[in-house]
């Protein structure tokens, strides 16, 4: 890779200071593990004038489980959220995500934050300068054509942050702070479905923390993700999956997809399936559901559709497995 | 841009160095401190080629900024060997033939050391995730994990070396 284009890094000490010289520098990002954000940069993706380190900001990093649920820092470390005993009892599908990404040199560092916020990818964007150059760039970055789908208006790059899906099964609401004060959204509406601008954050926006909520009684979670490599690597497609049980049929299914969309998607329809049997013929709907709402397009060298038929099958594994270990 | 002082402690010994806000641990190691047992592999954060320990941990040095280290304890595979002496780790490697083309050797060796440091006796599937990302294409990894098993003591019974104090060799 090349070296790293010249930026001046500013060490933040509070967020609302890191919020004021991200608002105020146009062009300006945030950084705080950087294993997502340098290799881009020396990629030649992007050369933003100032970087905000937000490694540095008290009480980020806070990991807190309360009466009402957890709350999760921004700022906590992969590697710390994948080694919580308590939070692997609570909330297993988020811990598994975790232990999925990447390896333990990223964990260590990569956090919570930078993982909702992680750039989408696309084998035409994830590419060296020279290379992107020699294919006349791509409409994410520096051209005006999206080859994946030339003749679109939009960019397919695709959503690969692996926590995203568990947290959207298990409910969880981010915490967004900016110029005007605090908000607080659904896990779903951080995304947009858009290659190019898939994060719903305004000027000078952070993602603060997420908070999930105490899970239901006797339900269970997994994550299960498809990658190239068995270690280190991104989700070709990833799958979540929250599902409680009573005496084999369905009392609540939430299922969470990534890798497939520019953004992490709630599996529409299963709310309807309350009350059915966990059985062949509601694996056979939830798979006909999951090939019907995912769109992978070529943005990986492996193959859409394979994508597509393995976010289906991963989805039917898990609610197997976590039915049978329910009853 | 300018440069600013950062100091920070690499192999037991404090350095204050003037650095650029863009500047990579790598580079910093490799070419300002002439530390080049780190090595630049896929330079891009997928081998594990540049693995050194900040703070006990693993980290890709490639996607480090040296800037952000101020205040940090920087371990590289230079810190391994003591008096001439290869740490337990790297006589294990030497042993156990650990080591061919020996490319991605150093950053092996401190993704097993952090290993080893929080978890002194793993069974194979621990060494397996710990080293998950390090490539190394010449030994199909099963001398890599027995050299681990090895210098941790949990290999074949009888064959393996005495584990000396790693972590002692490196302070």
């Amino acid at each position: 890779m090349e070296r790293l284009p010249a930026f001046e890094l500013r060490r933040a000490s509070s967020l609302a200071e890191a919020i004021g010289w991200l608002a105020g520098t146009p062009g300006a990002r945030a950084i705080a593990g950087g294993t997502d954000l340098v290799p881009n940069l020396r990629d030649g993706l992007g050369s933003p004038p100032v970087l905000v380190d937000l490694s540095g900001i008290a009480g980020l990093d806070a990991l807190v489980a309360g009466d009402d649920g957890v709350r999760i820092g921004a700022n906590v470390t992969l590697a710390r959220l994948a080694s919580d005993a308590a939070l692997a009892q609570a909330l297993p599908a988020v811990v598994q995500a975790a232990a999925s990404i990447a390896a333990p040199g990223h964990r260590s560092v990569a956090t919570v934050g930078g993982n909702l916020c992680v750039d989408t990818r696309c084998v035409y964007y994830n590419q060296s300068e020279w290379w992107r150059r020699s294919n006349d760039y791509c409409l994410k970055h520096g051209g005006d054509t999206c080859h994946v789908a030339p003749h679109g208006e939009r960019c397919h790059a695709a959503y690969a942050g692996d926590l995203a899906p568990a947290l959207i099964v298990c409910g969880a609401r981010v915490e967004i702070a900016g110029p005007d004060g605090t908000r607080g959204i659904a896990i779903e509406d951080l995304y947009r479905d858009d290659g190019r601008a898939h994060l719903a954050l305004g000027p000078g926006e952070l993602v603060a923390g997420v908070v999930v909520p105490v899970q239901p009684p006797r339900a269970r979670s997994a994550y299960r993700k498809a990658r190239a490599r068995g270690a280190i690597d991104f989700p070709l497609a990833g799958v979540a999956v929250r599902l409680s049980a009573d005496a084999g049929r369905v009392a609540s299914l939430a299922v969470g997809l990534t890798g497939t969309n520019s953004r992490p998607l709630r599996l529409a329809g299963t709310d309807a399936w309350s009350g059915r049997a966990i059985d062949e013929a509601l694996l056979a709907d939830l798979g006909k559901a999951v090939q019907k709402q995912v769109s992978p397009m070529r943005t990986t060298l492996t193959q859409a559709n394979w994508r597509r038929q393995v976010a289906a099958v991963a989805a039917q594994r898990l609610v197997r497995e976590l039915a049978e270990a329910i009853a | 841009m300018g440069k600013r002082l950062v100091s920070l402690v690499v192999n037991g010994r404090l350095r204050e160095e003037a650095v650029g806000d863009a500047t990579l641990l790598l580079d910093f190691l490799r070419e300002q401190l002439g530390l080049t047992g780190t090595k630049r592999g896929c330079d891009g954060g997928e081998c594990g080629a540049c693995t050194v320990l900040v703070d006990d941990a693993p980290r890709l040095a490639c996607l480090t900024l040296v800037a952000r280290c101020e205040g940090a304890r920087v371990e590289t595979i230079e810190s391994q060997s003591a008096g001439g002496r290869m740490s337990a780790l790297q006589a294990a490697f030497h042993e156990k033939l650990g080591t061919q083309c020996g490319f991605c050797t150093p950053g092996m060796i401190m993704a097993a050391e952090a290993l080893l440091r929080g978890d002194p006796a793993p069974d194979e599937v621990a060494i397996r995730e710990a080293l998950g990302g390090n490539l190394c294409r010449c030994t199909g990894y099963v001398k890599i994990i027995e050299a681990v098993q090895a210098a941790a003591g949990v290999g074949t019974p009888g064959d393996a070396p005495r584990r000396a104090d790693a972590t002692q060799a490196t302070r």
